[in-house]
């Protein structure tokens, strides 16, 4: 029989993976199951209520069966913890699943966090960490790094709002796309705001003004249209770029000199480049076969939206099937959020000791 | 082996679901006094007939206690997770047309798609320290409708009733709610976004995959198939 998500054989395994953090210094940390659904949903949005339980507690109102440890974690941090610090953590989580009853609705996550420290030793130090304790499962990994999109958007030619927007959207690839493309007046200006940008009085027979978002707000934002139909369109010199950048897909030292080419045409980006380079260094340092690591430019942007630089996976290439047994990312943005304004730079990965347990059964 | 056929109890909806089983030569009609919620079927043999209330058929075809069920597409999609595994459409009916739509208020004359709904989202999070409400009772179609199109930094609140109401209330500013002709949207001051459809609803006529299916419930589907011209 295949082992369970929640069987022995994980739980030895999820023990066995404690243990190597715990030897390299994590202090273990326990968080509740049930969390405060107020916190993830600022975080996350209304998505994660099609991902997570939601149940009332008739004093504390809504609360989540946990989906993840990252906000439980960063939360404990932020209440007592030190800098550096480095935490590890293993318990269950829940997932609804609304389209594949095939998928546990229960698992075991171990994970490993570095709070503070220097960056791309922090990174190396996280992602280095969680291959040598899959060491043997032969998994591929993945790479990538958010910053270097986000640094290539704050370094556009272009207003501060168009900015924004695409800053916010940039775990939604389809309208960051769209943004982009509009932007880039590679899709024109929709009949109707060339229709209400043209009105003499916009308000001209719209009704009454009804709810909480007043006149004052509606007018606000034709102000934002009238400025933003006044901004001239990104150049297609800058467009080329961020889509070099999102298509990168090649081995790390190959893309690091792609980008150091992009970053001659956009000097923004070279900040993030070169922590890439000092993470690869640090890497390499640690063992890591950095000139085979694949890196993607897209990577990462389709999870849960909250990691900001350094994102990896790693899977199995025999087991297609399985989700990714490790996942993980820096994360600095959450814990700004979370700290109310007080930020400390976070990194950290997480894994699925049931996977390991399947890809190890099946190799044997 | 009779198999079991699940028709609304009451209403229009329920008159219109028996003519259109009877222009195929199929009597549906309620057994005894009107307050009975068992029926019959003439025409054929073997076919059972339960009256229920429209919103409790997807439940029951999706458990398998119905083998067919006529329900509102935009009731299937919403409360059977998953649907398209459980059941099957046999048959759009050609009535109880409604489209489940999203409403803002006609004030907001710099919102005609969602691409503004999601810009207006962003300012109103930033301006009121909440989360944009969008007021309904069909929670998983909208939220799975503005998770496709990237609209963000909005929350879904539980209306079950009176939802054009909630914004002239001040309890939501946007609404995902049935209209059949816009009528009474228009009436209470919203307006549909232009590309805010999020599925064109009518009744249809459901078969249940995870009913008991023997030889013999085949061969009346079979029967029952041929009378409907399916």
């Amino acid at each position: 029989m295949m082992p369970g998500p929640m069987g022995p054989e994980a739980r030895a395994e999820a023990a066995r993976l404690s243990a190597i953090f715990e030897g390299l210094g994590a202090q273990p940390v326990d968080t509740s199951i049930l969390q405060p659904a107020d916190v993830l949903l600022d975080l996350y949005g209304e998505d994660i209520r099609a991902r997570a339980y939601v149940t009332a507690d008739p004093l504390r109102g809504e609360m989540m069966l946990r989906p993840d440890f990252t906000v439980p974690v960063v939360r404990a941090h932020m209440d007592e913890g030190g800098d550096p610090a480095r935490y590890s953590y293993a318990g269950e989580v829940f997932r609804r699943q609304e389209t594949d009853p095939a998928r546990p609705i229960e698992f075991l996550q171990v994970g490993f966090e570095i709070f503070g420290g220097e960056p791309a030793q922090a990174d190396a130090e996280v992602f280095a960490t969680i291959s040598g304790a899959l060491e043997g499962l032969e998994l591929r990994p993945a790479t990538g790094d958010i910053g270097i999109l986000m640094a290539a958007v704050r370094g556009l030619k272009t207003s501060e709002a168009r900015k924004g927007a695409l800053l916010r959207h940039v775990w939604r690839p389809r309208r960051f796309r769209a943004l982009l493309d509009r932007y880039g007046a590679r899709t024109p200006l929709p009949a109707h705001k060339k229709a209400l940008l043209a009105a003499a009085d916009p308000f001209e027979g719209a009704g009454p003004a009804l709810g909480l978002r007043s006149r004052r707000e509606v007018e606000a934002r034709l102000a934002t249209l009238r400025a933003e139909a006044d901004t001239r369109p990104l150049s297609e010199e800058e467009m080329a770029l961020v889509d070099m950048i999102l298509d990168l897909r090649e081995t790390a030292p190959n893309v690091l000199s792609a980008l150091r080419d992009i970053a001659v045409d956009m000097p923004a980006i070279g900040d993030a480049v070169t922590g890439l380079t000092r993470r690869l260094d640090a890497m390499s340092a640690r063992g890591i076969d950095v000139d085979a690591l694949p890196f993607e430019g897209s990577f990462g942007r389709t999870t849960l939206e909250y990691y900001d630089g350094f994102v990896f996976g790693f899977q199995s290439p025999t087991r297609a099937d399985l989700p990714p047994v490790a996942t993980g990312g820096r994360y600095d943005a959450l814990t700004r959020h979370l700290g109310r304004g007080r930020a400390v730079p976070a990194v950290g990965g997480v894994i699925r000791p049931e996977l390991a347990v399947q890809i190890r059964e099946g190799r044997a | 082996m009779t198999i079991r056929l699940g028709v609304p109890s009451k209403g229009r909806l329920m008159e219109k679901t028996f003519d259109w089983f009877g222009a195929r030569g199929l009597t549906l009609r309620k057994r005894g006094n009107d307050r009975e919620y068992a029926g019959v079927v003439e025409g054929i043999d073997g076919v059972e007939l339960a009256l229920l209330s429209a919103g409790e058929i997807p439940r029951e075809l999706a458990a398998g206690r119905l083998h067919l069920g006529v329900t509102g597409s935009d009731l299937v999609r919403e409360k059977v997770a998953g649907w398209d595994l459980r059941l099957r459409e046999l048959a759009q009916m050609g009535f109880g047309g409604a489209d489940l739509v999203i409403a803002v208020p006609q004030g907001w004359v710099d919102v005609d798609t969602l691409d503004d709904l999601d810009a207006v989202a962003a300012a109103f999070r930033r301006d009121h320290g909440f989360r944009l409400r969008i007021a309904t009772k069909y929670h998983r179609l909208t939220r799975e409708f503005l998770r496709e199109h990237g609209v963000a930094d909005y929350q879904l609140v539980d209306s079950q009733g009176a939802t054009e109401g909630v914004v002239r209330n001040e309890t939501a500013e946007a609404i995902s709610d049935i209209t059949s002709t816009g009528e009474t949207l228009r009436a209470n001051g919203l307006k549909i976004l232009s590309d805010g459809m999020i599925h064109s609803s009518q009744a249809t006529l459901f078969r249940s995959s995870t009913a008991e299916w023997s030889e013999a419930h085949r061969a009346t589907l079979d029967a029952l198939e041929d009378k409907l011209g399916l």
